[in-house]
Order: structure tokens, then sequence, then C-alpha cells
């Protein structure tokens, strides 16, 4: 098997296993918001497949809910840093000049911030919600994506094909929607393969601290937080949010992985 | 180097006054008896009533002398604050990153000299998979079975309570046995991102003309890997020390906060949940001056080790 499909077979199964669990699971399972007094703290069992939790709540449906709210974070904040790079980056590649210096000296600011405090005093002034989350990490994580399209942009500009384009008299939207941000397409993809990876485990992290998405409602995170809580008694609480969580993250990294592999063929692993 | 110190004051001044209300209506709310009277004296005791532009410059002028205001939780000075909870962290993070290079190089190295094979590629799953791991999961779990169930070592914390009495071995080995688990899963998280670096930097290297040139010549392996070639494929590696400072300044914030371990990101962690303000603006101006002067660091140290990048003088 060659490395490239290596990395697309096993990135791409998880993520379609999560996907249709999140999108379908609820559908199948228990109410993963009622609880059970007679029924606290069960062990994996056919009726339960990964136990209850302390208030009796079914813990595979809980985990399909927040495998809703995990992926539903990746999409939203790729969208949002992911756009808000592919725009400033082209803007400052194309037209160069003091909008450039200007938001590139702004992206070096923001990288000489360490992202966890930023994150974490934004997140306490405007107050800790899932919203609020996606915001944050959307505002902050862009700077990579935005470097990566301005370095492209800024050899591409200048190659026959853009000059031809501006000879013709197409306007410059067009001329960097059309001809040149295609040529980036899988640069753009595996920068947001990743950001969607980090997305995942910074918003469980951050659930995890009681700093992200709030319960009752539940995500991954913050399932961790009251399986640590009952450490000793309930292996399935920590156990089964934890494996969702590596399991959403690598599949995403291996997806970048394989996608990488065709960006550039001379680091390609295994052949 | 200036325009950045600007520009990251300007951010954080711009963070806290985007916190709705300010802290002066949080205290009003605390106390529901206060006057509007003694409201109007609040305000003109804390410079509220200033123009904006007057309220930065009194800030940044404070900001020179390190004045970063006291904490609300305990009235200590921010420095203070932060002064003691650097060590820990600079610990914490310099050792595993220690271990984290002590690792990383030669298994990049060997993944790219042997490009392509078997081990190459286990190697790179391997890492993708240990990155994938979330610390906030294998923290506690590792807790539980190396700190709880076999007793190894100590569950959280920087010492035991009579860290005062031991000898120095003794000391040694306590912190050491503190340090294990937190540093061990920084470790972990860290592995992948320096190996692939590694791994990429030698590739490259070893594909460069003066390679050939060297084997040409008719020297033996050992001396083309180590005096050529990894010289060169460790060069980078000063830069993106530097560049990775901001996030292993606040990148430990979790593991920290989970092993109880007393730097700044737990620091940072107990004043976000309080509400703190002065102190999470203090660690956020002090860590991105810490990673500028990293960077600044970095910059210089490049320009001893390679005399090709030596900006003026004698060529």
């Amino acid at each position: 098997m060659t490395g490239r499909k290596f990395w697309f077979i096993w990135g791409g199964l998880f993520l379609a296993i999560l996907v249709a669990s999140a999108l379908f699971g609820p559908f199948l399972s228990a109410d993963p918001a009622k609880p059970d007094l007679y029924a606290r703290l069960l062990a994996p069992s056919f009726a339960h497949p990964c136990g209850t939790d302390e208030l009796g709540r079914d813990v595979l449906a809980r985990l399909f809910s927040g495998g809703r709210i995990s992926l539903a974070v990746a999409v939203s904040v790729v969208l949002l840093a992911g756009g808000l790079g592919i725009i400033l980056g082209a803007v400052s590649g194309y037209w160069g000049g003091r909008l450039d210096s200007f938001l590139m000296r702004t992206v070096d600011v923001m990288n000489c911030v360490p992202t966890y405090f930023l994150i974490l005093s934004l997140v306490v002034i405007i107050g800790p919600s899932l919203f609020n989350v996606v915001l944050v990490l959307g505002l902050t994580s862009w700077t990579g994506m935005a470097r990566l399209v301005r370095a492209e942009l800024l050899s591409l500009r200048e190659r026959e094909f853009v000059l031809a384009a501006r000879a013709a008299g197409l306007p410059a939207r067009r001329i960097i929607a059309r001809h040149i941000l295609p040529n980036l397409g899988t640069t753009i993809l595996v920068a947001s393969a990743l950001l969607a990876g980090d997305a995942i485990l910074i918003e469980s992290g951050l659930s995890f601290l009681g700093l992200g998405v709030q319960p009752p409602v539940a995500s991954w995170g913050n399932l961790l937080t009251s399986g640590h809580e009952y450490l000793q008694l309930a292996w399935w609480l920590i156990f089964f949010p934890g494996v969702a969580i590596f399991l959403a993250v690598a599949s995403f990294n291996f997806l970048a992985e394989g996608l990488r592999d065709i960006l550039d063929p001379r680091m390609r692993a295994g052949s | 180097m200036l325009p950045l110190l600007l520009g990251i004051s300007l951010l954080s001044f711009a963070i806290i006054h985007l916190s709705p209300g300010g802290f002066l209506e949080t205290q009003v709310q605390m106390s529901q008896k206060i006057s509007p009277a003694s409201i109007e004296r609040l305000r003109t005791l804390y410079g509220l009533d200033q123009p904006i532009h007057v309220r930065y410059w009194r800030w940044l002028k404070r900001l020179a002398v390190l004045d970063l205001g006291n904490s609300f939780t305990d009235g200590r000075p921010v420095r203070d604050a932060i002064a003691a909870a650097l060590p820990a962290t600079l610990l914490l993070q310099g050792i595993s990153l220690i271990i984290v290079l002590l690792i990383s190089i030669p298994l990049g190295g060997l993944q790219a000299l042997r490009h392509g094979s078997t081990f190459d590629r286990s190697v790179l799953a391997g890492t993708l998979l240990t990155y994938s791991t979330p610390t906030f999961w294998l923290g506690p779990v590792l807790m539980l079975v190396l700190g709880v169930n076999l007793g190894l070592l100590p569950v959280s914390g920087f010492q035991s309570p009579n860290y005062a009495e031991l000898s120095f071995l003794g000391r040694f080995l306590d912190r050491a046995s503190h340090l294990a688990l937190p540093a061990g899963v920084m470790v972990i998280r860290d592995l992948a991102f320096f190996t692939r670096y590694m791994r990429g930097s030698l590739l490259e290297v070893i594909r460069q003309e003066y390679i050939t040139v060297a084997r040409a010549k008719g020297l033996d392996e050992r001396t083309v890997l180590f005096r050529h070639a990894m010289r060169n494929a460790l060069l980078p590696f000063i830069t993106i020390l530097g560049m990775s400072l901001p996030g292993l300044l606040g990148g430990g914030f979790i593991i920290e906060t989970i092993f109880a371990w007393p730097g700044m990101g737990r620091l940072a962690y107990t004043a976000a949940t309080g509400f703190d303000y002065p102190v999470i603006m203090g660690i956020l101006l002090m860590s991105s001056f810490l990673t500028i002067l990293g960077n600044l660091l970095a910059d210089v140290m490049y320009a001893v080790v390679d005399p090709r990048i030596r900006y003026g003088g004698t060529r």
C-alpha cells in the first residue's frame, strides 16, 4: 500500500465513522439528558454499551451528542479562521505594500502571544460558552493560514498565467479567486485538516477545565471532567470520551498527512 | 522589536477594555449599597474618567517599570505572583524540552536516513498518534495507574511536604519524581512536532550537492553524516526553538492545571476562573515579552553559529 493511500484510508475511515455517529447516533440511542437514579455508574453492558454516568445517563448517547459539538466546532473554526486567513493572506500577498506590512506585523504580534493565554483571557472576559469558544479559536488561529496563502501568492502573482489574466483586463478579485486560489487547493486543505484537529483538541481541553461548553450540554471535554471525579470508581467515564477525542483528532491528522504527500512527493514516507 | 512590543501592549490594552462594563462595574455589582458619589470617586481614583489615549499612556508608563497592578484575589503585586510561578514553568518546560530533543533528533534523523522504509512510516504513524492523544486524558489515566494503583510516583504537586528536611540527594529525587508525570505527558505531546521537523530538515540537507561532493571525495559515511549533514540540518532548530517559545510557555497550562504544578499555566487558570483581570493580563504581557526576548536571542545565536547570515560587517 502506498503512503498516500494508507493515511487516506485510515483517516477517512475514522472520520466517516465519527460523522455518521454524530449524525445518526442520537436517533438510535437513549436520551442523553435523561437521568435514571436507579442506574447510576453502571459498567458497560448490552443496554448501556459505554456504561452510565453519576446521574445514570447513558454515556454512549452523551458521546454522540458531544460528537456533534466537536465536529461543529471543527467545521466552524475552519470556516472562520481558514476564511479569514485565506482572505487576509491573499490580499496581503497580491497587493503587497502598506497593507501587507501592516497585516504581517499583526501576524507577528499574534505569534508572539502564547495562544493559550490569549484564548484564556478572551474566554474569561466574554464568558465561557460554545459560541465564544468558536469565536475566540477562529480569531486566534488564522495566522498560520494567512502566512501560507501569502507566501504562495507572492510567487504565483509573478507567473505568466496571472500576468496574462491581468493583461486581459480581469479584475483582481476574479484573478485571485479563479486563477490563483485553485492552485492552492491542497495547501489549504492540509492546513484546514490540521486546524480542525487542533480545534477539537483545544475546545475539549477548555471544556474539560470548565471554560468551554457548559453542562448539562454534553461535550467530549466536559464528559471527561465528570469522569475525572469518578476516576477510581468508573473507568468507562473517562475511557470512552478520551478515545473519541483521540480518534477525531487522529483522523484529521492522518488526512492531513495523506494530503501532504500529494503536495510534496519528495517528503513521502513509504512507497 | 519595538513595533512588536507596542503591538502587544495595544492588543492587551484592547482586551482589557473589551471586558463588558470593566472591572469597576463588577465591583459595584458585588456591593449593592454603594452610593453614586462613591462610584464617581472610585472612577476618578482609578483614572477611568480620563480619555482612552491618556489611560493607555498612563498604563504604558506603569508597564515600563513592570508595575502590573495588584491581584484582585489576594492583593499581592502581579509582578510577584508571576515571578513566583515562572521558575516552576521553566523547570518543567526546560526538562521536557531537553528530553524531547534527545529523543526526536536521533529519531527524526534516522527516519530521514531510512526514508521510505517501514521504520520511517511507523515512526510517523506513532508520532501522529501521540500528538492526537489529549493530555487532559492521558494525564489523569497515568495519575491513576502509576500514582494511585501502583504507587510509583507522586500524583501531583511540586514537592513533598517534608521537602525542606530532605538531604540534597533526597531533594533531587523528590523533585524528579514530582516532575516525572507532567514532564512525561508533555514529552509525549511535543515529540511529533520536533521529530517531523528533524526528519524534514535532514531529508532536505542530504539531497544537497555538497553532500554528494563530500561522498564523491571518498569521505566515509560517518564523517559525511556528522560533519556535513547533521550540522546543517540542526541549524534551523535554533529558529524553531525561538518560534515555539509561546507554545512552550502557554501550552503547558492544561498539564500544569491537572498536576497542580505551581507554574504560569496554573496561575493563569486560577486567575481566569477567579476573574482576576490584572493577573491574567500580566501573564499575557509578560509571556509575550519573554517570547520576543527569546526570538531575539535565537536571531543572535543564529548569526553566531552560521557565518553566512551575519548582518553587515566584513564578508
